[in-house]
């Protein structure tokens, strides 16, 4: 059974001065345990489409079911509440809490799902180890490189134990050490724990790692292809 | 709600130099704001306190009519239900009787109009300290004294001095005549004008016997502990009287002071206002400033799941922290001063003393300590911040993640 299955979505903004049509009818489906980028040029619709699935924006016609729930029809208090506890996020800009420790950032999501207190302590070890930034805990972000906060951003989004990670562009800012090193970890995550990673990138480096490569064009999947490497 | 509070406050010291400006402002805000208060509460009990000292006392019982005509016929003779009645009530200080009229006062040549109070030397002395103002002669032992005291004002028109005569002539209980020779026994002075030039004193039994007014008062004049609980004080005397007695608040029956004081406090007020409009916009701007350069990372937390009923607690508690560090460093700074002059009271000098002593004022100007004053504007300041916070607030349940994730 799919994890998500996108079925006539569009998106268009500025209906009503100057139609941009984001999404011209896209379906899709996504598999448990899936490593699949998305990739397209520039405004053809990537983020867009990473928005829709994530519950951040709603589209103009069309739906997106995860588990044949669909979540564009949620009301906005329920949808929060979906995101935290169904969906990771990355993205481009790494976006930590500032004031937060790099520990505390990845506590927030789980505290706010109200997880007990021993089992939020094991699993920010746990993750932080698997990310290889135990050493940098009690560490602000700002004091981290780029490659070590998106790595601590990956272990945020992995926290909540969600159904599967968004991730929009998540190696744009990074060089391409750190790019290596955090494919590889999530690669890692990806066969070990069958985590599901959905990228959009234009990253030659991530397209090489993915399983499945989407290729949109104009708000249009044009081609979609599993590859085996 | 833990991590909430640490968020806010870690928030809080992220920029650090604006807040600390912004602290600032409040806090001078609320210092001066309770500075300003404190004073003039301050004022405002130490003029009641004189002016109810020398008149009517914080409350007044008389017979009821009397207040409307102030006439001997209204007098009364007190009872032993009156005297358990006062007795009972442990916020009463003092219940000082009196028995007061009016009388044509002549030596030789010269008459004038003078208030007669018959009183109880002790309980009067007890009240306005009446034994300290002699400045010549001797003040009553007993309230069967004879002799008469006059203010020096009233000695140097009527031309009389210690010893002299004194002859009082006036309208006693039920139209009797009142006529009667007095040895000037004292002279005194208050700082009061009016009563040096009008007033003179009997003790209460020969003003009782001048009047033919066996037994009988004009008024208890009623001093309190706490003033603060007058109006119950008041309630249980009425209720404990019937309704020959009535029972009177000084505000009722010295209409003049009530609004020269709620005129000044008018005043006082829109100060206040204006300083607190200041703080205000002060702390609107440092947190609206705060919500939109974290745009982004609100976005991002809603995003990831944190719900905007929480994220708008966070602003709220940003404020809230704002506004009581204001409050609360304002009031600790400013405390001290007010404390020292509270017991060392700001005394006036020239043209400002000489207009208060004409109105029997203690030309000084003490600081009020009143707990409630510290509360009443923390809550203000309070209040008036998370009215700040509110845009902010607004702002952070309506933005769009994705768009705001884009900047
Ligand atoms: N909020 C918006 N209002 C109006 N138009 C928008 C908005 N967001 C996106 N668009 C438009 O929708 C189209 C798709 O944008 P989108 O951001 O999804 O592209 P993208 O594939 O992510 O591009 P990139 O690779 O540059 O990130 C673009 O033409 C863009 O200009
Ligand atoms: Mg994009």
């Amino acid at each position: 059974m799919a994890v998500i299955e996108i079925s006539s979505l569009t998106k268009t903004y500025n209906e009503t001065t100057v139609p941009v049509h984001a999404l011209n009818g896209v379906d899709l489906q996504f598999e448990k345990g899936e490593f699949t980028a998305i990739v397209g040029p520039s405004g053809c619709g990537k983020t867009t489409l990473l928005n829709m699935m994530g519950g951040l924006d709603a589209p103009s016609s069309g739906e997106v079911l995860v588990e044949n729930e669909d979540i564009t029809r949620m009301k906005a208090g329920p949808l929060v509440e979906y995101r935290l506890n169904n969906i990771g996020f990355i993205f481009q800009s790494y976006n930590l809490i500032p004031v937060l420790t790099v520990e505390e950032n990845v506590q927030f999501i789980m505290e706010l799902q109200h997880r007990n207190k021993k089992e939020v302590r094991d699993r920010v070890d746990h993750l932080l180890q698997v990310m290889g930034i135990s050493d940098k805990k009690t560490v602000r972000p700002k004091f981290l490189s780029g490659g070590q906060q998106q790595r601590v951003a990956v272990a945020r989004a992995l926290a909540s134990k969600p159904k599967f990670i968004l991730a929009d562009e998540p190696t744009a800012n990074l060089d391409s050490k750190s790019t290596d090193t955090l494919l590889d970890l999530m690669a890692e995550l990806n066969e070990q724990e069958q985590m599901t990673f959905i990228f959009s990138t234009h990253d030659q480096r991530v397209m090489d790692k993915a399983k499945r490569i989407i290729t949109m064009e104009d708000g249009k999947v044009i081609s979609d292809v599993k590859v085996s490497n | 709600m833990m991590q909430l509070i640490k968020l806010a406050w870690r928030n809080l010291w992220r920029s650090r130099r604006r807040t600390l400006i912004t602290l600032a402002s409040v806090l001078m805000a609320v210092a001066l704001a309770i500075a300003i208060r404190s004073l003039q509460i301050g004022v405002y009990g130490n003029m009641i306190g004189n002016a109810v000292r020398f008149s009517t006392g914080y409350i007044q019982i008389h017979a009821a009519g009397y207040y409307d005509d102030q006439s001997i016929n209204n007098s009364f003779v007190s009872d032993d239900n009156l005297q358990s009645v006062i007795d009972a009530q442990q916020n009463i200080s003092l219940a000082v009787p009196r028995l007061e009229s009016f009388a044509l006062a002549s030596s030789g040549q010269h008459t004038k109009g003078v208030g007669v109070m018959g009183i109880h030397p002790d309980a009067e002395s007890e009240m306005n300290n009446l034994n300290e103002k002699i400045v010549q002669g001797t003040y009553f032992k007993t309230d069967s004294d004879t002799g008469i005291l006059i203010g020096d004002g009233l000695a140097d028109y009527l031309k009389l001095n210690l010893g002299d005569t004194l002859v009082l002539l006036g309208q006693g209980f039920q139209g009797a005549t009142a006529a009667g020779k007095f040895p000037i026994r004292a002279i005194f002075h208050f700082p009061l004008e009016e009563i040096n030039n009008t007033l003179v004193y009997l003790s209460l039994g020969e003003a009782q016997t001048l009047f033919a007014a066996q037994n009988r008062l004009t008024s208890y004049s009623i001093m309190l502990n706490d003033p603060k609980k007058m109006d119950r004080t008041r309630n249980h005397l009425q209720a404990g009287l019937d309704e020959r007695w009535e029972v009177m608040e000084w505000p009722a029956m010295n209409k003049a002071l009530v609004q020269e004081i709620q005129g000044d406090n008018a005043g006082g007020l829109i100060m206040l206002g204006i300083l607190y409009m200041v703080v205000a916009f002060g702390v609107f701007g440092t947190i609206l400033m705060m919500t939109m350069e974290r745009k982004k990372e609100f976005a991002v937390m809603v995003a990831i799941g944190l719900k905007p009923t929480k994220l708008s607690l966070i602003v709220i508690l940003e404020t809230i922290f704002i506004g009581m560090l204001g409050v609360i460093a304002g009031a600790v700074l400013i405390l001290p001063v007010l404390i020292y002059l509270h017991w060392n009271p700001i005394t006036l000098t020239g043209a400002a003393a000489q207009a208060y002593q004409e109105y029997g004022i203690e030309p000084i100007l003490p600081t009020s300590l009143d707990p409630a004053l510290f509360i009443n504007q923390g809550i203000l300041v309070l209040i008036i911040t998370c009215i700040s916070g509110l845009y902010p607030i607004l702002y952070v349940n309506r933005f769009k993640i994705a768009e705001t994730l884009k900047i």
